[in-house]
């Protein structure tokens, strides 16, 4: 097990440094050279094979690439107010259609898909980034275990969505006078969803740790003085390194869908700053005469949320080959 | 057994009052102003006697321990009373909210039996879906069943109950006019007709919250029947003659039910949480709804209060949930 791992952390050294990074495999996994293998491509391998995961992984990437570079290439603004052309259908020149002020709906949505997933990846982050601390932490030193996961008892016994609540509205204006009013906001939603997210993380982490305790390697690491620092960030951090990712997939998922709800609730952006959830929320009162602009945003949060899931899933699998196929 | 039970229940009482501290303290931070709405003509000292007259003129330890008290033995005294016709809590405050000047329990007594039967129904229900079709397709792995059941469950997953909502009102309320797309809460079951109605109109909120959580069961039922199905004792419940269905619903569906039981414990309160956005999204009255008219008013009282009756249920069904496992399932031992 020595050789392999101390490999393994050569390999995986860069990625353990930001465990929030990006959920995805290595991009170039297919390289000229010598069939080295590595555990990275192997994960690839399997994952390539799960056929619903690679399905998600296309349609999780054009959906980024469609938020990321479709505003430059539809250059309409957003927040443009085109009066004479509102509650239009789907035209050339309005793809999508406009809404009740005859914004532009391709260009909202754009713009509406960015701020969904940067909440999604940076509440992911945040959570992942408490979650793995904390598991780590309570995993690897004993003494802190107790207290740490009380802790983490208490944060589960919360009763979330309730108390996310709370915190928006009572801390939007004031952050917001501060901020702006969508920085603002952005900080407060992002970081509310990171601190009520990060127990499953810090539960699943602590359990790997300790077991990661017991192996030799890590006997031998200790043996040869290695400081607890470099213990952690050496050889502990990148053996828990895959279930942390799985933790990231799935924290993306549930971090757009606790925004969208907040959003829906009337609780999250303010109107002119528009995101999936809001434009759901804006469209509802109108679904009568125009259910697509209803059905939209919402089919955009589905599909990210469910290509997301399935990556999860698939790396999953790809990661932890006894619970395939699960 | 009984001392976990006793450890666990003794443990929950400190949890749960610095929960409801957490819940004070936000509540406290907050810079919202119970009087905010209240018009500027009117002057400052009236301002500050309404003021007193809310409570609000205490530090906030002294108003924190009063609510405890409020909470915790007034209101159990007051029940005592309503029940058995006795008065021990005669001249005792009892929880008043801001807006409605009433006390916070009697208006969460009249909400509950909407969020209950909705939230309730929809559980059973789910439970009722998705049990079935988790022993299917874990049975028949890969079969063309199990392909969609799976893909079908992470689908349902993965809508937000808002979309799925705001869709079937789109399609069974609006174009086909099958169901009422607004639950109508003053609607009283007196006859078959009205019982008919009732019946429409809880069939789309139920639906909806049935789905996701048969979604999300029917996974854990599949992977606990895959789990045991490959066990020893399936092999030699076969080997020594039982039949196929004695095997798999006797045998392989007892233990696999251990685990899921479990989860259907720990999600019932999720399941209330969730039910506040089912309940905006086909405006039906229930605690839910109540909570959010409550924190747009700055209602602290009937915030503080309902919040911790979601702690109360999260703490109490985990509480339930590993006092199940053990009873359950012998092989556990907590000592």
């Amino acid at each position: 097990m020595t050789e392999p791992s101390d490999l393994l952390v050569e390999e995986t050294a860069s990625n353990a440094a930001a465990p929030g990074a990006e959920a995805l495999p290595p991009a170039n996994p297919v390289e000229a050279g010598a069939p080295a293998r590595s555990q990275w491509r192997d994960v690839w391998r399997q994952f390539r094979s799960h056929r619903g995961a690679m399905v998600a992984l296309v349609l999780f990437v054009s959906i980024i690439l469609f938020v990321a570079i479709g505003p430059w290439l539809w250059t309409i603004d957003p927040t443009f107010v085109d009066y004479r052309a509102r509650n239009q259908g789907f035209s050339m020149a309005h793809p999508l259609g406009t809404d009740q002020l005859g914004r532009d709906m391709l260009a909202r949505m754009m713009t509406g898909g960015r701020v969904s997933i940067a909440v999604g990846l940076v509440a992911m982050s945040i959570a992942l980034t408490l979650g793995s601390l904390i598991g780590v932490v309570s995993g690897y030193f004993k003494r802190l275990d107790a207290p740490l996961m009380r802790l983490t008892e208490l944060f589960l016994a919360l009763p979330l969505l309730p108390l996310l609540l709370l915190m928006v509205t009572l801390f939007r204006e004031p952050l917001g006078q501060k901020l702006g009013p969508a920085g603002g906001t952005f900080l407060l939603i992002v970081s509310a969803i990171g601190v009520t997210s990060w127990m499953q993380t810090a539960r699943i982490v602590r359990g790997d740790v300790l077991g990661l305790k017991e192996r030799e390697f890590i006997l031998a690491a200790k043996s040869i003085g290695t400081p607890a620092p470099r213990m952690i960030l050496r050889h502990v951090l990148p053996n828990v390194i895959s279930p942390i990712m799985v933790a990231a997939t799935l924290g993306i998922a549930t971090a757009i869908i606790t925004e969208s709800a907040l959003s829906f609730l009337g609780l999250g952006f303010p109107p002119d700053f528009p995101t999936w959830g809001r434009l759901l929320f804006d469209a509802v009162d109108q679904m009568q005469q125009y259910p697509w602009r209803v059905i939209l945003p919402g089919a955009f949060i589905s599909l990210t949320v469910l290509s997301v899931n399935y990556i999860g899933d698939g790396l999953r699998d790809a990661m932890d080959p006894r619970i395939r196929g699960r | 057994m009984l001392t976990f039970a006793l450890r666990r229940i003794l443990l929950a009482i400190p949890t749960l009052l610095f929960i409801s501290l957490v819940i004070f303290l936000l509540l406290e931070a907050s810079p919202g102003d119970p009087l905010g709405e209240v018009p500027l003509t009117v002057p400052p000292e009236v301002k500050e006697r309404m003021r007193e007259a809310l409570g609000l003129g205490q530090a906030w330890y002294i108003r924190y321990v009063l609510w405890l008290k409020q909470f915790f033995w007034v209101e159990p005294l007051y029940w005592c009373d309503q029940i058995f016709g006795t008065s021990f809590s005669a001249g005792q405050q009892r929880i008043i909210s801001f807006q409605s000047r009433s006390p916070v329990f009697d208006v969460i007594a009249q909400r509950l039996p909407q969020t209950l039967t909705v939230v309730g129904m929809s559980y059973l229900l789910g439970v009722l879906i998705a049990i079935p079709i988790g022993i299917i397709s874990a049975y028949r792995q890969y079969s063309w069943f199990d392909q969609i059941g799976t893909f079908v469950s992470m689908v349902g997953f993965s809508l937000p109950t808002f979309f799925t909502g705001v869709v079937f009102i789109i399609i069974f309320g609006i174009k086909l006019q099958w169901f009422p797309s607004i639950y109508d809460t003053t609607l009283r079951v007196t006859d078959w007709d009205s019982f008919v109605m009732q019946v429409r109109q809880m069939v789309m909120p139920v639906t909806v919250l049935a789905l996701y959580n048969a979604a999300q069961i029917s996974r854990f039922m599949r992977a606990s029947m895959l789990d045991n199905l490959r066990q020893d004792y399936v092999r030699t419940a076969r080997a020594k003659g039982l039949s196929e269905r004695t095997v798999v619903l006797k045998h392989v569906l007892r233990n696999s039910l251990i685990p899921v039981v479990t989860v259907i414990a720990l999600g019932l309160p999720v399941v209330f949480g969730g039910a506040l956005i089912t309940e905006q999204v086909f405006k039906v009255n229930g605690i839910g709804q109540l909570l959010i008219l409550a924190i747009h008013a700055n209602d602290i009282p009937m915030v503080m209060t309902l919040t911790f009756i979601f702690a109360i249920l999260i703490v109490s069904f985990t509480l339930i949930a590993d006092l199940l496992y053990g009873v359950l399932d012998p092989r556990i031992r907590y000592d």
